[in-house]
């Protein structure tokens, strides 16, 4: 008994240690065009940032002792981007082999190594929502994170905090996995009766919980426990958010009856490409969106697609984000953002609240991330040139006020992890459909050739 | 009394052509020819500098004047474009705009033949001038287009095409060229997991057929004339480049493929080559400048090809090969987002290519890298007028393209993309509350 209280204690500490080890820094970024999103934008103003979070900003800020000094004269400042839909950093996408896999998590797959990382951060990026792929109606459990590159412990990526999120999916992805094995769902009827039947037995499984809780006495015997039903059963009672991979208008509109029935009253969707055709109904439940730029075409279902979308969601008051899920995308999320002023005429705190605040209240995370405020965490994104002009170089980018990127102090070869074995390094060619994720691993093992006799393979989402 | 009346006439005299226009909301709007004069404009020529307030008349497809100082035909239409800026349209040179209209629909895509060695096939023939994307295409201002096969190793004969007119020949833009992708020792995600072995056999392999293929075509070119030859479209299609007649466009990509494809070409004598895609043309600039072959690069927003690349390699190509000496144009390499061709060449501008340059990659280069320099690429006279109007610098992203010209025909700026803008901005109904439906006010 003793030496399990000593064993305890000692994976306690562990704990606490390697917690404790994500770096929480110090710096004042002095004289800067400070992009605040929620509080304006500050000409010639100071944000110091002490053990990680934003403590004071305004003109003339005295810097204190050992604060390193960060001048950014001429430079814009603004909050990290947040990327609300990523790949980036997952050793594996999708568990494909059921059409309900609530009970896993990207957090047992998170890759701290992966290059991309720092690719993101030259791109001003400071926090990602690592998601499951859509080759299932229900899939698994999502990570947000934060990119502390430069550490081998996955568990340092972590947005300590963060609430749950899940993904589901609908159409195309989920239908062509039911067709290819021969089950339900192969068509978005079947889609829409697997998720009400899923919540229905969540309720069941729950009641079965309720009862035995209220009435614990030694002859009741204790349910079974079912990691799947219980993850439901969050959603039902709001701990975890839902990110549902969507496209058309009709689906969209499917699921929020679903989850109006289900008095589920948080939903964001994902990719979105029909969203605009029931903006008015997003805004009325106060569902909100998660959708490329111009991303369009690369399948049927996203063929009826507008540029317009953030902009026509915007316009309409549903809260709306700009995503990449894609490595190459996430490394300009703020060139995304100001395509909406191309098609569309958001305003500039409009147009980059797409990649900061909102997709932070999309992922639950706005108390301490999205816009510069005293008391937000120190994640920040230094530009050269306005970060909405093509010709806006990131200079630097900080997490919890410690810098993990400095272009002035970049190396080219940011590998952490150098395979032994291969001594000549792979040209990987850029393929722009490469870069759609959502159906990794589902597209090679688990639907296999039928996926590759069908052109599917080059296109991932 | 007398003068409301009048008001009210005046009104309803201004209002009626409003309500007319509004009445023909769903009706198409279609291109129309003539004499237009584009006056009160910056004027960005390319070849000749920038004409601060210039004027522009286009006449039956041509350009007929530009200058500061140019007389307005008495029939000209005249449009005032009150200080915008006027440039000549964005060339891609590389997309595969027209052949494919929805990726991951096999029916839906003609630019990838069955076989290896098809240099035969004919992207124009493919080219489908209905294509949604070629209207969401043009009004970002990208006005002429290269649509290639790919796949294999002689995927076929791509053409330069303008993206407006109703047969494949009306868009055609006048030149064509043999598209080769020169064995590779790298490839996508798909080619990393073969084994090394794999790749070097696939390579050999591929290596031997294209030096079969060319192999008989210098043979087809010395027995022209004898009445012994048979039909081999395949071969038949290769001579042009022998005969120095074709442009040779060969893909290569890691910087060995790119040192060895120059040294193959070179070693077979063909002297019109392109050299197209060049990743890692950066590693090896200065070979590439020697050789004397432009190069075709792009995509520009893209990954770069080595994990312990710094992160803006791809960005920084275009610009240190330009640096280098070698003349570049850009491609976008896409199909339905070939309207990101200025963002592309913005990111080159800002990582190194700087504006002025990466303009040229995109307009004048491309057009002469392509062939048809003496018709389109910049606005001089005798040109043909494929031109675009734009409230400011086209390569930052707020900027509106508000007029387009292409072969003098004045295209309306509509596209499905925004017409469901149109219908969806504030669609009617909005919600339909008497239906009932979803009652989702938040609990």
């Amino acid at each position: 008994m003793k030496t399990r209280y000593i064993l305890f204690s000692l994976l306690f500490l562990l704990c606490a240690i390697s917690y404790g080890q994500v770096k929480k820094g110090d710096v004042l970024i002095k004289n800067g065009t400070v992009i605040t999103i929620t509080g304006g934008t500050l000409e010639n103003t100071d944000v110091l940032v002490r053990d990680g979070k934003i403590t004071r900003i305004g003109k003339g800020l005295r810097t204190p002792r050992g604060v390193e000094e960060v001048d950014a004269t001429g430079l814009f400042v603004m909050p990290g981007i947040i990327d609300a839909h990523s790949h980036i950093a997952g050793s594996a996408i999708n568990e494909g082999t059921s059409q309900v896999t609530s009970e896993v998590s990207m957090e047992d797959v998170v890759n701290p190594l992966d290059v991309s990382i720092y690719r993101a951060l030259a791109g001003g990026v400071t926090s990602i929502h690592l998601m499951h792929g859509s080759a299932n109606v229900i899939g698994g459990q999502n990570e947000t994170m934060k990119l502390r590159y430069g550490t081998t412990n996955p568990d340092d990526l972590r947005f300590e905090g963060a609430p749950r999120t899940i993904k589901f999916a609908l159409g195309e992805n989920p239908t062509r996995g039911g067709r290819s094995r021969g089950i339900q769902p192969q068509s978005r009827m079947g889609v829409e009766n697997m998720i009400r039947n899923s919540f229905t037995e969540a309720l069941a499984y729950q009641k079965k919980w309720k009862a035995y809780e209220a009435d614990k006495s030694a002859r009741k015997v204790k349910p079974e426990y079912d990691l799947r039903m219980q993850t439901l059963v969050d959603i039902l009672e709001g701990d975890i958010i839902v990110h549902c991979h969507s496209y058309r208008a009709d689906e969209i509109y499917m699921l929020l009856k679903v989850f109006a029935d289900f008095k589920i009253p948080t939903l964001c969707f994902q990719h979105a490409n029909e969203a605009y055709k029931v903006a008015p109904e997003l805004a009325e439940f106060g569902a909100t969106a998660s959708v490329f730029a111009d991303w369009w075409a690369y399948k049927l279902e996203v063929y009826y697609s507008t540029a317009y979308n953030a902009a026509i969601l915007t316009e309409n008051g549903v809260l709306t984000s700009i995503n990449s899920d894609s490595g190459e995308l996430i490394r300009h999320l703020f060139h995304e953002a100001a395509k909406t002023q191309k098609y569309g005429d958001l305003t500039d705190d409009e147009a980059l609240a797409l990649i900061t605040l909102n997709p932070a209240k999309q992922l639950g995370i706005d108390k301490r991330v999205g816009s510069i405020e005293v008391g937000k965490d120190g994640d920040i994104a230094i530009f050269k040139g306005h970060p909405l002009s093509i010709y806006a170089i990131p200079q630097m980018t900080f997490v919890d006020g410690t810098k993990y990127f400095d272009i002035s102090e970049d190396k080219a070869d940011q590998r952490i992890y150098i395979n032994p074995e291969s001594s000549i390094e792979d040209v990987i060619l850029f393929e722009e459909h490469d870069t759609h994720q959502c159906m990794d691993g589902a597209s090679m093992a688990t639907f296999g050739s039928f996926l590759f006799n069908n052109h599917f393979n080059n296109h991932k989402h | 009394m007398r003068r409301l009346k009048a008001t009210i006439i005046a009104c309803l005299l201004v209002l009626v052509p409003v309500l007319t226009l509004a009445q023909e909301d769903d009706q198409v709007m279609k291109a129309r020819g003539g004499k237009f004069a584009l006056t009160n404009a910056k004027i960005y020529t390319v070849t000749n500098g920038i004409i601060e307030n210039g004027t522009i008349i286009i006449n039956n497809g041509i350009i007929e004047a530009v200058g500061a100082d140019v007389n307005i035909p008495a029939d000209a239409e005249v449009f005032d474009y009150n200080g915008k800026e006027i440039y000549p349209g964005m060339i891609d040179s590389g997309t595969t705009l027209g052949l494919a209209e929805i990726s991951s629909i096999a029916e839906a895509n003609d630019f990838r033949e069955f076989g290896n060695l098809t240099p035969q096939m004919q992207a124009l023939t493919a080219v489908n001038p209905n294509g949604v994307a070629i209207p969401v295409t043009r009004v970002s201002g990208v006005t002429t287009v290269w649509t290639m096969p790919r796949g294999g190793v002689l995927p076929g004969t791509a053409a330069s095409i303008n993206l407006f007119g109703y047969t494949p020949d009306q868009m055609y833009a006048g030149s064509k060229g043999i598209v080769m992708n020169f064995p590779s020792t790298a490839g996508g995600r798909r080619y990393r997991r073969l084994s090394a072995e794999e790749k070097e056999k696939r390579r050999k392999k591929a290596l031997k057929t294209i030096n079969d293929a060319w192999d008989k075509a210098e043979l087809y070119l010395e027995l022209e004339n004898s009445d012994e030859l048979r039909n081999y479209p395949e071969i038949e299609a290769l001579v042009p480049v022998v005969k120095g007649e074709m442009v040779l466009f060969l893909e290569a990509n890691a910087a060995k493929d790119i040192i060895n494809a120059i040294e193959w070409v070179q070693e077979r004598g063909y002297e019109k080559v392109v050299l197209t895609g060049v990743s890692e043309g950066w590693r090896v600039a200065d070979e590439i400048a020697e050789s004397g072959f432009p190069v075709i690069t792009g995509p520009v927003q893209a990954i770069p090809t080595r994990q312990s690349d710094r992160f803006d390699a791809a960005y920084a190509n275009p610009g240190v090969l330009q640096k280098a000496g070698v003349k570049v144009a850009l491609r976008t390499m896409d199909a339905e987002n070939v309207r990101n061709l200025p963002y592309h060449a913005g990111f080159a501008a800002a990582y190194g290519m700087g504006r002025e340059e990466a303009l040229k990659a995109i307009t004048i280069n491309a057009a002469e890298i392509l062939g048809v320099s003496d018709q389109i690429g910049s606005i001089e006279v005798g040109k043909k007028a494929n031109i675009f109007v734009a409230t400011g610098d086209p390569f930052e992203t707020s900027t509106k393209i508000t007029d387009l010209f292409i072969d003098g025909f004045k295209v309306p700026m509509t596209s499905r993309q925004i017409r469901l803008y149109d219908e969806f901005l504030n669609r009617n109904p909005s919600l339909d509350k008497k239906k009932g439906g979803i009652d989702i006010k938040k609990k």
